[in-house]
This record gives C-alpha cells, sequence and structure tokens, in this order.
C-alpha cells in the first residue's frame, strides 16, 4: 500500500517536510532531519559572509543536494520583487532547480503574509517555470487564487511563524482542503506532536516545521515525535474515524453473559 | 581604479576584472554561490566573460540554515 506524497510531479515518502534554521550547529540539523524522516528541507538564501574562513564548513555539506530535495525560501523578503530576485538567485545557485517555497511578510510582529505581494511574486514565479510551494494566511479565498495562478502547493500558517500555538482555525483549514486540488500543507505554527497529527487528521496532505524540533530540548527526539504524528495523523485520517456519539455511550464489551444472570 | 559594491558594501579594485577573477580575489572558489549583477542573475557559465565594472551592484548568495 504506497500513500505517497505527489508535489510537482514527483512523489515523496514523508510527509513531514524541515527546515534547517535555528539549530546548534550542522551535526545536530542532519541527525534531527534525519531523524524526522524528511526527503525536502527547506534552506534560507543570504549575502556570502566575504572574507570568512573558506575551510568553514556549509550547511550544503551536511546536507548533500544529492541526498535531499531542497526547498529554498524566500524568509525576510517583504515585496514581491525581493522574493522573486532571491529565488531566482536560489534557481542559479542550485543548478536550475525549480522547487521553491514562496513566502512574503507583511509585518516584523507577526510574521504574517502580505497576501497581495504574495499573489504578484506567485504569478511572476509560475510565468517563469517555478514549481510554487505557497505560504499564506488560512484565507480560503486567497488560497483559491494561489491555485488558479498555478501554485503546485498550498501552505496556510495554523499559527503565527515560531509561535508554536498548533492549530488555531481548524475550520478554515478544512475549507482549504476541501477546496484545493494541489497538496496542502500547514507551514507555520505546529508546536508539539498532538499539533501535527491534528493537521493531518483534518486531512492536510503534510506539515512543515522547523522551531518546534529546533527549540525542543530534545530537538533530535522531537523530530522522531513529529514523524511519528505525521503518519499517525495521516493513517487516522485515512482510517476515518468512528462517529462521535453525543450523549450516548456504548459499551465496548458484550452486555450478555455476565455472571450471576438468571 | 574602480569601485562597485558587493553585497552592499563598496570594494576598491585596482583595473577591471572578470567576475572568475572576483570570485578567486574573494577566495570563494569552489563554494556554492549565486550572482545577481545590477539586479539581474548571472549564470555560472558565463562569470568568465563577465566584467565588472565601476559602480556595478553585486549580490553574491549562499544557502544557509532557514525555516
Amino acid at each position: 500500500m504506497t500513500d505517497s506524497l505527489q508535489i510537482a510531479g514527483k512523489s515523496y515518502n514523508s510527509r513531514l517536510l524541515v527546515g534547517t534554521g535555528k539549530y546548534k550547529d550542522f551535526s545536530e540539523t542532519r541527525a534531527a532531519i534525519d531523524a524526522s524522516g524528511a526527503e525536502i528541507v527547506t534552506v534560507a538564501i543570504r549575502r556570502v559572509n566575504i572574507g570568512q574562513d573558506a575551510s568553514q564548513p556549509s550547511l550544503l555539506e551536511y546536507l548533500p543536494p544529492s541526498e535531499f530535495t531542497y526547498l529554498p525560501n524566500t524568509a525576510g523578503c517583504y515585496s514581491a520583487d525581493e522574493a522573486v530576485r532571491t529565488l531566482r538567485l536560489a534557481r542559479e545557485l542550485l543548478d536550475d532547480h525549480k522547487l521553491v517555497k514562496l513566502e512574503v511578510l507583511g509585518d516584523s510582529n507577526t510574521l504574517y503574509p502580505n497576501v497581495r505581494e504574495t499573489l504578484k511574486a506567485a504569478e511572476v514565479l509560475v510565468a517563469e517555470g517555478f514549481d510554487v510551494m505557497v505560504y499564506t494566511s488560512d484565507d480560503p479565498i486567497i488560497a483559491r487564487e494561489l491555485e488558479q495562478i498555478g501554485c503546485c502547493a498550498i501552505m496556510p500558517l495554523a499559527s503565527l511563524i515560531g509561535s508554536g500555538m498548533g492549530i488555531l482555525n481548524p475550520w478554515n483549514l478544512r475549507l482549504i482542503i476541501e477546496q484545493s486540488k494541489v497538496p496542502v500543507l500547514v507551514d507555520a505554527g505546529v508546536g508539539t506532536a498532538s499539533d501535527a497529527a491534528i493537521a493531518m487528521e483534518l486531512g492536510c496532505d503534510g506539515v512543515l516545521m522547523n522551531t518546534a524540533i529546533a527549540a525542543a530540548r530534545d530537538p533530535i527526539r522531537m523530530a522522531r515525535a513529529m514523524k511519528l504524528a505525521v503518519e499517525a495523523g495521516r493513517d487516522a485520517y485515512l482510517a476515518g474515524r468512528m462517529p462521535r456519539k453525543l450523549y450516548s455511550a456504548d459499551p465496548s464489551s458484550p452486555i450478555t453473559g455476565m455472571i450471576g444472570a438468571k | 581604479m574602480i569601485t562597485f559594491f558587493i553585497n552592499g558594501e563598496p570594494r576598491e579594485f585596482a583595473a577591471p576584472l572578470t567576475l572568475a577573477e572576483l570570485i578567486v580575489a574573494l577566495e570563494l572558489t569552489g563554494k556554492r554561490i549565486a550572482i545577481e549583477k545590477n539586479g539581474d542573475i548571472v549564470p555560472r557559465s558565463q562569470h568568465a566573460q563577465t566584467m565588472v565594472a565601476d559602480g556595478d551592484r553585486l549580490e553574491v548568495v549562499v544557502a544557509v540554515g532557514g525555516g
């Protein structure tokens, strides 16, 4: 029984996507990602530190692009123009790599997406042949517009980036999941394993997280917890939960054959 | 003497040079980088032919950890 995640024509066994930021060092990054089972890892694009020791290790040495699918992001970009330039650089950097994560922020306090700029950037990037996984608000109308533009995955927030507040509006996520023909992944807000399981039980195709793992006391153990939670949530979704019976109990053991009966 | 900008910082060089020569001068040889010149990507295949001129604005980037 195969149940793979299809994104932009490629299939993945893991439905957990992870970030590579905020770890103690690259070996912890690698160990956590191995424990998570993730195949897709996000990276940021930043100015090179000129004059730094050339022998210093780089992220790419610990996470070879041959072993992982890189998902370069536009974290920190506040305009469509900046985001598009960043991803063009990423495509050059990663040898014509087309799968990207678009996020255009609106505010440094909330890191809430600026959906106008996100829509603008998505149009340009799709026209240029990028496969755009897009971080957005949990507004189903905006999600639908992003899908119509041609984004290959819709990634609504569950709560604010890095907040660990969990799934705050399951109803909106459900609306987006039900209407979307492309994968829907919760991106941002997961704090612990149960949050990831809830996202998957709602019918999300995957979950993307960074801080929930990196900021745990034991990131490697949390990475494993997240892997199991995503798998458990997915299985529960596919299995179909029992109906809720309001105000009535139903015994699990037979009600006949009790001792002392006449 | 020419002056151009790398990642927002002014840099002076004695004579005009190519991007390939600049990469060597900055000790970035072998590093996986991408370069944008005055807002446009310069593909790696064109580094050897692309001259850096006075006043150019270069962005030189790498992949780093991020979520």
